[in-house]
């Protein structure tokens, strides 16, 4: 029960800081993309089913707020939690270098997911253009922030596993 | 520890539930793009929760980046005073110019019987409190809902210029599409010569702050650089005499019969914390 509040509470902060924060201090325009970390971080560490439910919720938020039609970013964000289970078997908590690269992998697989539906279907054929100023930037972008975040959903999952194991 | 591995040895494969969330996040698309049956429960929804959290942070920004700017901005400002007392003589000339045509245009019009055109529109102020998560679209929640009289497809202005559109209502907050996002499309219309032109939003464009216009039919090339182009009277959604922007490129295209080009906004969009929501709707025949 108190997993489920606190990984709740951070999917709210993280879409809050998303949309009010992080879109303040947006470097050339581009913002990180807080909920990605968290989905995919939670899919790495606890699993499949974790990442799923985490990135289900986490994309109907932006949905209902930000949203053409619900469901569209719940299905993309619950895509990449399932995803990223697969490499919890590969997983060390000390190491930061496979949280980094999975989360740069993430982001970009959910770039190309939002362009190929939401630009590529509309006409909007110029993928370098979009390549150069929107995705790569989001990703490197992503992946400094991540050096932040990642620590702190890390130390809070330390954290909460201590809670279970008592 | 043994009951945990009790429940976890009858749990669900998670490739089911995958297909599961799948379907139901499949089901909801179809359900949102052909019906209303889910969008309004999930917006109350949100509205209570998530809301609040967003207009306290807005909030506190605000009051942040007010004080920043206040021990900035003196010196600017008096400088900028100066600046602005000249001009201020210059423009009471105009406005006594301006004011005599006035009162010819009124009785002009009262001599052909003619109402006129662009009254003043209801307005209400709204705050800002998030913006789009991502970087693909450009659209933002604004404090007010159909609480306080806000419905889908009303103008949002800043200054004199036009924002965007009502999208989205939940009963404290709205989503407002502004018009130089992507997948934005208005009609609008050259001041000058009254030419209609379709406004169209572009992420290319976004950074270098221009929105592209196209099908403008200029065949006595009268249109240049630097008119005032305005939302057009037979767009079914904008009302008429808002003002979108100035033209700053325009060309030819290769059919020679229509032009098109940039224009720069009147608003700037990077910097949006107030808006005005127009409670007027546009009166549609159907």
């Amino acid at each position: 029960m108190l997993k489920k509040i606190v990984i709740t509470l951070i999917v709210i902060i993280g879409y809050l800081l998303q949309t009010t924060f992080f879109k303040a201090i947006t470097l050339a325009g581009i913002v990180p993309n807080i909920l990605l970390i968290i989905t995919s971080a939670f899919g790495f560490m606890r699993g499949k089913n974790e990442g799923m439910f985490i990135g289900f919720f986490s994309g109907l938020l932006i949905d209902v707020f930000f949203g053409k039609i619900i469901g569209f970013y719940a299905l993309v964000y619950m895509f990449i939690g399932f995803v990223n289970g697969f490499f919890r078997r590969i997983f060390y908590p000390e190491d930061i270098k496979l949280p980094m690269i999975l989360i740069g992998l993430s982001d970009l697989l959910y770039c190309f997911l939002c362009y190929i539906f939401l630009f590529l279907l509309r006409g909007k054929l110029h993928l370098s253009y979009y390549f150069v100023h929107i995705m790569l930037p989001e990703v490197v972008y992503t992946v400094l922030v991540t050096f932040i975040i990642y620590r702190i959903i890390l130390f809070i999952d330390e954290w909460l596993k201590s809670f279970e194991s008592r | 520890m043994r009951k945990r591995h009790g429940r976890n040895s009858f749990s669900v494969p998670s490739k089911y539930i995958f297909l599961i969330l799948t379907i139901l996040c499949v089901s909801m698309m179809i359900l949102s793009f052909t019906t209303d049956l889910i969008n309004g429960p999930l917006e109350t929804v949100a509205g209570y929760t998530i809301v609040p959290f967003q207009k306290g942070i807005g909030a506190a920004g605000a009051w942040l980046t007010g004080r920043s700017d206040d021990l900035k901005k003196i010196k600017e400002l008096t400088r900028e005073n100066a600046e602005l007392k000249e001009r201020i003589d210059e423009l009471t000339i105009r406005v006594n110019d301006l004011q005599r045509d006035k009162y010819e245009l009124a009785e002009l019009r009262s001599l052909f019987q003619l109402n006129e055109q662009y009254s003043d529109y209801n307005k209400i102020g709204a705050r800002v409190i998030g913006k789009e998560t991502g970087n693909w679209f450009s659209s933002f929640v604004i404090d007010k809902g159909s609480k306080d009289g806000i419905k889908p497809d009303m103008n949002v202005m800043s200054g004199s210029g036009l924002v965007g559109i009502v999208t989205s209502v939940g009963p404290n907050w709205a989503n407002v599409r502004s018009i130089i996002d992507d997948s934005s499309n208005l009609s609008g219309m050259v001041m000058s010569t009254s030419d209609t032109l379709i406004v169209t939003g572009d992420l290319e464009l976004m950074d270098e702050g221009y929105i592209r216009f196209s099908d403008l039919i200029d065949e006595g090339d009268m249109v240049v650089k630097g008119d005032q182009v305005v939302t057009s009277s037979i767009s079914n959604k904008y009302l008429p005499g808002i003002s979108v922007g100035f033209i700053s490129e325009i060309e030819k295209d290769s059919n020679n019969l229509t032009k098109s080009g940039y224009i720069t906004p009147a608003v700037d969009f990077k910097r949006l914390n107030t808006v005005l929501v127009v409670t007027d709707l546009k009166e549609n025949p159907n």
